[in-house]
């Protein structure tokens, strides 16, 4: 058995996924990341909404919570709070994190509370069976854009960074090593985190936009994805068709949620009650 | 005797009561007539060392209450009418995956934004049937001070022993009221804390035989676990086996329906003698308790049966009564809920008949007794 092997539930497999999806890397990769810090199984929790992705926590042999569509987050929240010294880990699809969770995930950023979010953002719905997300490409047909989508995407990391999100990467499911690096680096960050997994989902996406397999699909996401620098010296019509990926913020200098809760409001309030007291109230 | 009586709101004597229930997590989203609980327990709970937060809206207060109740905190959220809609979501949540949460749904005019103001008992079926699916639900509601505070507790014991959300009722008027109340000596108060199941390495977090108490574990506790809002089998893993979906919901149905008795609660005033009975809750229920003693004056031989417990509804007690009452007036503030009950249970030989109003106003004692006397005509 393999070191990440530990955090794998084999006894729920096979996975829901089609042949060739990019989930599996990120299955992978994110417990190659928990092998690196060596955490303990039952000191980790990965939490998860509704899509293909939300059913990656049933594969974790970790404490797993599979929840409400883009609610993932909420219940994480929860979660940390009550239990700070947990490493909080939350997946979810672009579907579930920007359009029924979007409200959810620029709190949870705006809060900065210590949760570690993978969002894998395959510009589609796919569990449904193909329709437009926030993230899907314009122009691109799926089953519920027929004419093409006419809806100007977000670019979910820098939606995030903009939410004051203190932790924020980009990669692929083409690039395991930078992102099983850059996975690690968000679990070891204190704040919240983010890392956006661009990932390939050519049955319900690609299928209908002349990228229908796995090769074709990852080429065009890999003839997308740039180094910062690079992207710095794109016209902004060149930006259009680009992201750059790598660590794109990163405050490590601001308070987490919860360590400022206990270290700001808990005291304060302690001292209030003890003034309440002397003064026999 | 160390006890004080002490002038309160009604918000703040459930928020009291759930902190003596031990009530150490608190999420929610200001709404109008709740507002109290959440600001109470953002000052109180952090001298406790507890944890407090204001979320962004009323599915995430929810959402953020089960996740702590999942790591072993007891969890409260208070809301209104709109906020209640909200959390139907999760309420289905906490059903279905089994998680102990309570709920204080203090009522004002509906539908919709509605009468922000105004007091109302209009989610009383929403209460039961809110959320989608078939599901059993735990629904208290008080109607003076004092037993705000009894009930509070309750709901966190029931919530704990069964594993369930419970919704604590409230009505604009007792919550926003202030009214004398001694409050108990904490040492006086039963808190019932839920038993960590004994778990082995097979996690059969759901495994247990028909009406048997849940032996759910919480996150944390040593075993890895799986929880799900999915139909499950007893790993708690997603599955659409027929047979054991079937299993699963009899399992949650029968949790509550076998153990109506540790559930069901109710006072009755003057119904010894009583010809005519008023079915009441909350507000309503005070200005009957008036309205019995002005019909008694009259030689109307009237009685009350104030449900604290409105789901599940006491069904049983009323048929017992109805062996011998055989007029029942039903009165609450909305257009007919809990009269569609009283009716369905009601033998034929009984004659039913319901004062309702949903315009924001209480009834007051002379109009219940003008029903009571059109009623006995």
């Amino acid at each position: 058995m393999r070191d990440y092997e530990r955090y794998i539930r084999y006894r729920t497999f096979p996975t829901p996924w089609c042949p060739g999806c990019g989930d599996g890397i990120v299955l992978k990769t994110i417990a190659m990341a928990f092998a690196d810090l060596k955490l303990p199984p039952d000191d980790i929790i990965v939490v998860s909404g509704i899509g293909c992705s939300g059913r990656m926590p049933t594969f974790f042999n970790t404490n797993t919570l599979h929840v409400t569509h883009g609610r993932a987050l909420t219940f994480a929240t929860g979660i940390k709070l009550a239990r700070p010294e947990k490493t909080v880990v939350v997946i979810s699809g672009d579907g579930d994190a920007t359009a029924i969770g979007g409200n959810h995930l620029i709190h949870a950023a705006r809060r900065n509370i210590g949760i570690k979010m993978i969002l894998i953002n395959n510009g589609i719905y796919g569990m449904t069976g193909g329709q437009v997300s926030p993230l899907t490409p314009q122009k691109f047909i799926t089953e519920t854009t027929p004419y093409g989508n006419i809806e100007p995407k977000f670019m979910a990391s820098e939606l995030l960074i903009a939410a004051k999100a203190s932790f924020v990467a980009r990669e692929t499911v083409l690039r395991m090593h930078p992102l099983r690096q850059v996975i690690k680096k968000s679990f070891e960050h204190k704040g919240f985190s983010v890392v956006e997994v661009i990932s390939n989902c050519h049955i319900n996406l690609g299928r209908r936009n002349k990228l229908k397999d796995p090769i074709t699909m990852t080429k065009w996401i890999a003839s997308r994805s740039v180094t910062q620098a690079e992207y710095d010296k794109l016209t902004s019509e060149e930006k259009a068709h680009k992201y750059p990926v790598g660590i794109l913020m990163e405050d490590k200098e601001r308070l987490e949620y919860s360590e400022l809760y206990y270290k700001h409001i808990v005291p304060a309030a302690k001292e209030a009650a003890a003034k309440q007291s002397a003064e026999g109230k | 005797m160390s006890k004080k009586r002490e002038v309160l709101q009604g918000n703040i004597i459930a928020a009291k009561a759930a902190v003596a229930a031990g009530c150490n997590f608190y999420a929610g989203y200001p709404i109008t007539p709740s507002s109290e609980v959440a600001q109470y327990m953002s000052a109180e709970l952090p001298k406790l060392g507890y944890d407090f937060i204001q979320m962004e809206d009323e599915i995430a207060s929810l959402g953020a209450c089960i996740g702590a109740s999942l790591s072993g905190k007891k969890a409260l959220t208070a809301t209104s009418g709109p906020g209640f809609s909200l959390m139907q979501e999760h309420l289905g949540m906490a059903v279905i995956a089994e998680i102990p949460v309570v709920i204080i749904n203090v009522m004002r005019g509906g539908p919709s934004t509605g009468l922000p103001t105004k007091p109302a008992q209009a989610d009383m079926l929403q209460a039961r049937w809110g959320t989608h699916g078939d599901h059993p639900i735990i629904a208290l509601y008080p109607a003076f001070s004092d037993e705000i505070y009894s009930e509070t507790i309750r709901a966190f014991n029931l919530s704990e022993k069964f594993w369930t959300p419970v919704i604590l009722m409230m009505d604009e008027v007792i919550a926003k009221a202030h009214e004398d109340i001694e409050i108990p000596d904490q040492k006086e108060i039963a808190v019932f804390n839920g038993a960590d199941h004994p778990l082995d390495e097979d996690l059969n977090i759901y495994d247990r035989q028909i009406g048997e108490i849940p032996p759910r574990v919480d996150f944390f506790k040593g075993y890895p676990i799986h929880i799900d809002s999915l139909e499950h089998d007893r790993h708690g893993w997603p599955t659409t086996d027929p047979a054991l979906v079937d299993k699963m919901q009899t399992l949650r149905m029968q949790k509550i329906y076998s153990r109506l008795d540790e559930i069901i609660k109710f006072k009755e005033y003057r119904m010894e003698d009583a010809e005519i009975m008023i079915f009441s809750f909350g507000v309503s229920a005070r200005a009957a308790i008036a309205a019995v003693d002005l019909a008694r004056q009259q030689g109307i031989k009237a009685g009350l049966f104030q449900a604290l417990t409105i789901w599940p509804f006491p069904e049983r007690e009323l048929k017992e009564r109805f062996k011998r009452i055989k007029k029942v007036l039903t009165v609450e503030m909305n257009m007919g809920q809990m009269k569609l009950e009283v009716e369905r249970v009601a033998t034929d030989d009984v004659n039913t008949r319901a004062l309702l109003r949903a315009n924001g106003v209480p009834f007051t004692p002379a109009e219940v007794l003008q029903s009571l006397k059109e009623f006995v005509k």
